[in-house]
């Protein structure tokens, strides 16, 4: 039988002698968390209150018993990360905004006639992209490197937790919690269509929703390898929404533009072409926004283990610079 | 006494903004009296906007297609005028660009093939009244560039052909017309509307009496002159007058049509049966003298 997990009893200042952690070790001074070390004597409700602030919003380390099996160590890093998600305001912001832009679009009435749906719907599915990957991208980034600047990297690797589980487990928290985004997402944008175009082509939002999810994947592992390459959380979100969109806008047509080159460039960008994820066939929403037919089943299938194969190279090599890394800042 | 200083610097910016806000309302007042060229969003967004519009259209022509359309890759294949939005099954332009949206061509990878299972790969163009779907997209397009003549034609075509909102076309087609006074595609379009729809063979001979003169204004100096519309403008006042009764002026009508017509051999039929009809009259119909 598993042990259980207690993620919230091991916050901060507490997580080191935590009874669910039969193996805590009390960690070196410089490794504890600053929360700790600058609390030391001092009444919390003394703290500073952008230090306070900043300390609510910092990553929590994991309770993580001796003998628990990879998959809990790795799920209960997860959980860490999907909780990170709705304590922070992005998730809020973006799904409001898109619906007010949504609804203010939705309340226009063109030519008197309120059978107009499509560009309703298109609208809302480019907001929830943009939103999808701003919320799979910003968590994404900021997570191994406010480990380590915080120091709480070390506390956790304390623990019986290797690298692997480390990056599986972020992995895991922000593809999950991009899962959920996504459903509350899709679940307005059901509700938005449903009332204009009075049916609900429920399977086809099914495989929307699962088709960008899957592709929220690749971007996930792809964040985390750029968070271990680049220095800062915020160049590697710049290059990776950069290289993601460029992915979206032109890696289908780069096949195209190689015949037009002559060699070698041809040779090049046709490497380039079939080397990089293919992440514009799971953008469906021409489909859905054009009521076409669903996508065959088994097609559905090998996309997705074409995102699981991309995720898990990618991981891997995540993993390949992160067991050397240095965790010093 | 921190409190007291925050007040009265509240204070301050509500007296500063009210200054602002009367400073500047009638300033605001005048923008919006520039005449119709000069609207906000030109103030706004300068020529800028004519390419956002050009995009809208674009946008229109997608959705017209359910998404099956040429990317900027294929833009050989990209339709390079609008008649194929206006134009009805079996007609020459609809026969046309049937020919130039089969742009796919066979898969040249895997990757592709792939790839073809998740975007639309038949070429429809929407019926049934789902063209409401493209108007949106030229509403906007209309309100961007005002100057965009297709535009307005387009949305009355759709407007008035499947929705049966004739009054809304009519509308769109005047605020094209004050945008556009000398178009003699909205007039065209409007004689339509006037011919077809309200069967006001009166107004309509008119606005396409007009069409032509504005056709002939502008035209006939142009190194290409756009024969369609006259061809389309005559061969419709040619019927119209057939159908009143004015064979002659039918006839020359169809004269003027053969000269720019690619079908010619059709006018000519047309002008000989007009003729064999008014040569088979008989006498007593003549008017006295």
């Amino acid at each position: 039988m598993n042990p259980t997990f207690e993620p919230e009893a091991l916050s901060h200042g507490d997580h080191f002698q935590s009874p669910a952690s039969p193996i805590s070790t009390p960690a070196p001074e410089c490794a504890r968390p600053r929360a700790q070390q600058a609390s030391k004597g001092k009444r919390p409700g003394n703290l500073p209150q952008p230090f306070v602030a900043q300390t609510l919003l910092r990553p929590r380390t994991v309770a993580l018993p001796a003998r628990g099996s990879s998959m809990n160590k790795v799920l209960a890093i997860a959980g860490v990360v999907i909780k990170e998600l709705y304590r922070r305001k992005d998730f809020y912001v973006l799904f409001v905004m898109t619906a007010v832009i949504t609804l203010l679009m939705g309340s226009v009435r063109f030519f008197g006639d309120d059978k107009i749906v499509r560009y309703l719907k298109d609208i809302c599915l480019l907001l929830i992209w943009a939103s999808a990957l701003v919320i799979a991208i910003a968590t994404t980034a900021r997570q191994i490197p406010a480990e380590r600047e915080n120091r709480t990297i070390f506390p956790l690797l304390a623990k019986p937790v290797t690298r692997w589980h480390v990056i599986l487990g972020k992995f895991a928290g922000c593809w999950l919690a991009c899962g959920l985004a996504l459903v509350v997402f899709y679940l307005f944008f059901g509700v938005i269509s449903g009332s204009r175009e009075h049916h609900w082509p429920v399977l086809n939002y099914l495989q929307a929703l699962w088709m960008q999810w899957a592709m929220l994947g690749i971007v996930v592992a792809m964040v985390l390898l750029g968070s271990v390459v680049f220095a800062a959380p915020s160049s590697n979100s710049t290059i990776c929404f950069v290289v993601v969109v460029g992915i979206l806008l032109l890696g289908g047509h780069l096949n195209q533009v190689a015949l037009q080159q002559s060699e070698p460039m041809r040779t090049v960008v046709y490497s380039i072409y079939f080397l990089i994820p293919h992440l514009e066939w799971y953008d469906v929403r021409e489909l859905v926004a054009f009521d076409q037919p669903l996508i065959p089943w088994g097609i559905c299938g090998l996309a997705t283990l074409y995102a699981a194969a991309y995720s898990g190279l990618l991981l891997f090599a995540t993993w390949l610079v992160f067991r050397r890394k240095a965790l010093n800042t | 006494m921190s409190k007291t200083v925050g007040y009265l610097v509240l204070l301050l910016l509500t007296a500063a903004c009210f200054t602002l806000a009367t400073t500047l309302q009638p300033h605001v007042g005048t923008w919006s009296r520039r005449g119709q060229s000069d609207s906000m969003l030109k103030i706004l967004m300068g020529d800028g906007r004519r390419l956002f519009a050009n995009h809208f259209f674009t946008k229109a022509d997608v959705y017209f297609h359910s998404g099956y359309y040429p990317s900027i890759f294929d833009r050989a294949a990209a339709p390079k005028d609008t008649r194929h939005m206006t134009s009805q099954e079996g007609e020459p332009e609809a026969e046309e660009h049937e020919k130039h949206m089969d742009f796919l061509g066979p898969p040249r990878d895997w990757i592709e093939r792939f790839g073809r299972h998740f975007i639309v790969t038949t070429h429809t163009h929407l019926e049934d009244g789902k063209e409401r779907e493209i108007l949106p997209w030229l509403r906007l397009s209309a309100e961007l560039d005002p100057q965009r003549v297709d535009t307005y034609t387009v949305a009355a075509f759709w407007l008035r052909i499947r929705l049966g909102k004739v009054k809304e076309a009519e509308q769109f087609l005047r605020e094209g017309l004050r945008a556009n006074p000398n178009s003699y595609e909205i007039l065209f379009e409007l004689g339509r509307l006037y011919h077809e729809n309200y069967h006001d063979p009166v107004r309509s001979r008119n606005v396409w009496e007009l069409a032509l003169r504005r056709w002939r204004e502008q035209e006939p100096g142009k190194k290409k002159p756009d024969n369609y519309s006259l061809d389309k403008i005559t061969v419709n006042l040619a019927r119209l007058e057939e159908e009143q009764g004015n064979p002659e002026r039918a006839i020359d009508y169809l004269q003027q049509a053969k000269a720019v017509s690619p079908a010619t051999e059709e006018l000519q039929k047309q002008i000989d049966e007009i003729k064999h009809k008014l040569s088979s009259r008989p006498t007593s119909a003549n008017p006295a003298p």
